[in-house]
């Protein structure tokens, strides 16, 4: 089960960081959420949001607080240094220090998420988690998603249960819900997505090496906005350092591959 | 039904309050259509023994408040529950519940499905003799759909915000499982979280705490932030060994992976002859599960 090291289908990449692989640069564009987010907490559901988080601690956003998925906070090498039982993690939510990464079973043009079950919720079709922490997390504290397989069953017209609140139905609920409101970013297998649009509809803000526009496209389910001008950026190269804190240090099993495989 | 013999500390003068009792006690206390919550979260800490004591018991048409896990499937898969107040039920390291996801895919219950917080706030308005807390939680998203009796609550302040009015969780009942306890219903936990345990108890007319092991004190190098639960609110003292199984109860044991990944694999009658059959109890329970891992090696 060794990681692969085949380069992505495109000449992208730059010498340096030559055979970057698909999982790797989920694994950047998911520690890019975090860039500049000061002392808060990161919370990524999933493991490549958990190595993003834990690149962008090492690297670029040294301040980030992480736990061990269970009630410690600890430092990049698992050392504990503080406490949050749920409790407190509930209390840190509305205190709004915190930046999570959730996952969405769907989620719409304007960032409306659901986990919570498939089909009309009085009797599902498939019940799934249920709406968990979503609608607090969304009116206290940022908000990014991560979508492990981009297809048309996650990215719908509309979802099925708003478990997270996205900008639509948070304008529409009032100034308390929009307060404290934001979608940073949606990361996916294919690309990096955004509501930096005047009407906050989701927009298309990178794609990853390997993957076409048309790709994304064809794998949403509803038309994605671009860039001014119409033209879409790469997601960025990792630096060699980066590279090399993924491979040997924060993931040497590669269970980043099996997340998201190398095509 | 058990044959658990304990001393009654009345006669000896040190304590007139021995709330010491069986799983099968406790669970005669509970009548059908009460409001019942069960502490823990997921699949970590959950009180397994009552848990199983009230499957075997006629108690039923129950309303289930609960950070849901097993205890959840358990209840549902054998028909015990009328309504069920949740914001999520999961195994953790399984991430769906099967037996909840048949019985919400069958409309076997109703639900009243709210976020973490929202409960959180619940169970806070409950335990305070409050009739709501408002939260910021809830408005823009489908549990104000699903829950037409969700009222908001505007600030009477100048900043005129609005929020849910998130109404108390009181319970006729709650259910908890800690490390270790003594027999007047003081209880210490001793793993990473307290979940919810002292909340669920406080918002309870009754509370009933089963543990690890029963202990005289805590002696004098106690760690003061690991009494969770305080005796005023505890009805009942449950002394169950392995009783958070196939949950997690660290450091007295881990979840039981093996053992959960059968159970969320296994036909529920299937499951139900050989762990939970009418006639057993706690100790048969133990010993079926051991004969289970002895048939693994």
């Amino acid at each position: 089960m060794t990681p692969t090291t085949a380069g992505p289908t495109t000449g992208t990449t730059t010498g340096t960081t030559a055979g970057t692989t698909r999982a790797e640069y989920c694994v950047i564009a998911c520690a890019d959420a975090w860039r500049g987010d000061g002392e808060v907490l990161a919370s990524p559901m999933g493991l490549i949001p958990a190595a993003g988080a834990r690149l962008a601690r090492r690297t670029f956003s040294p301040d980030l607080l992480l736990t061990d998925g269970e009630a410690m906070l600890v430092g990049p090498d698992g050392a504990a240094e503080g406490w949050l039982p749920y409790r407190q993690h509930l209390a840190m939510v509305t205190g709004g220090k915190r930046h999570v990464m959730m996952g969405a079973s769907q989620l719409d043009r304007f960032g409306n998420q659901n986990i919570s079950c498939i089909g009309d919720w009085a009797r599902p079709d498939r019940q799934l988690l249920g709406v968990r922490g979503a609608p607090v997390n969304t009116l206290n504290n940022p908000v990014s998603y991560w979508v492990p397989r981009h297809s048309p069953r996650v990215f719908v017209e509309k979802v099925d249960m708003i478990s997270g609140v996205g900008y639509d139905s948070a304008a529409a609920a009032g100034p308390s819900a929009t307060r404290y409101h934001r979608i940073p970013r949606v990361v996916t297998n294919l690309a990096v997505l955004d509501f930096e649009t005047p009407g906050h509809a989701m927009r298309l803000a990178s794609v990853h090496p390997g993957v076409t526009v048309e790709e994304v496209q064809a794998a949403t389910g509803f038309p994605l906005a671009l860039p001014e001008g119409g033209e879409v950026p790469f997601t960025r190269e990792p630096t060699p350092e980066e590279l090399r804190l993924i491979r040997e240090v924060i993931d040497p099993k590669g269970t980043r591959e099996r997340e998201v495989p190398s095509a | 039904m058990t044959d658990q013999s304990r001393t009654d500390r009345s006669t000896t003068g040190r304590s007139t309050t021995d709330k010491t009792m069986t799983p099968d006690e406790v669970v005669a206390r509970l009548r059908s259509g009460m409001t019942v919550g069960i502490g823990g979260w997921g699949a970590r800490r959950k009180p397994m023994a009552l848990v199983r004591a009230l499957l075997r018991s006629d108690v039923t048409d129950l309303t289930v408040v609960s950070y849901g896990g097993p205890d959840v499937g358990l209840l549902a898969a054998a028909g015990k529950i009328r309504k069920l107040v949740a914001a999520f039920v999961t195994l953790d390291s399984i991430p769906l519940e099967p037996h909840f996801r048949a019985a919400r895919q069958q409309g076997a219950f109703e639900l009243e499905e709210v976020d973490e917080a929202m409960f959180m706030w619940g169970l806070h308005a409950a335990a305070n003799r409050l009739p709501f807390l408002p939260v910021r939680a809830g408005i823009g998203s489908d549990v104000m759909r699903v829950n037409p009796r969700l009222r908001t609550v505007t600030s009477p302040y100048e900043d005129g915000e609005t929020f849910v009015a998130m109404p108390a969780l009181r319970l006729d009942a709650a259910l908890v499982h800690v490390n270790r306890a003594d027999r007047r219903g003081n209880g210490q936990y001793l793993g990473p979280d307290p979940y919810f345990d002292d909340l669920f108890c406080e918002a309870a007319d009754a509370a009933y705490v089963s543990c690890e092991r029963l202990v005289d004190g805590f002696g004098s190098d106690v760690v003061p932030q690991s009494l969770l639960v305080r005796r005023h609110a505890v009805t009942g003292v449950v002394e169950t060994p392995n009783g958070a199984h196939f949950t997690s109860c660290v450091p007295d044991h881990d979840r039981d992976e093996a053992f959960q990944k059968m159970y969320a694999t296994t036909p529920w009658p299937e499951f139900a002859e050989r762990f939970l059959p009418p006639d057993g109890d706690e100790k048969q329970y133990q010993s079926a599960v051991q004969a289970w891992h002895e048939e693994q090696k």
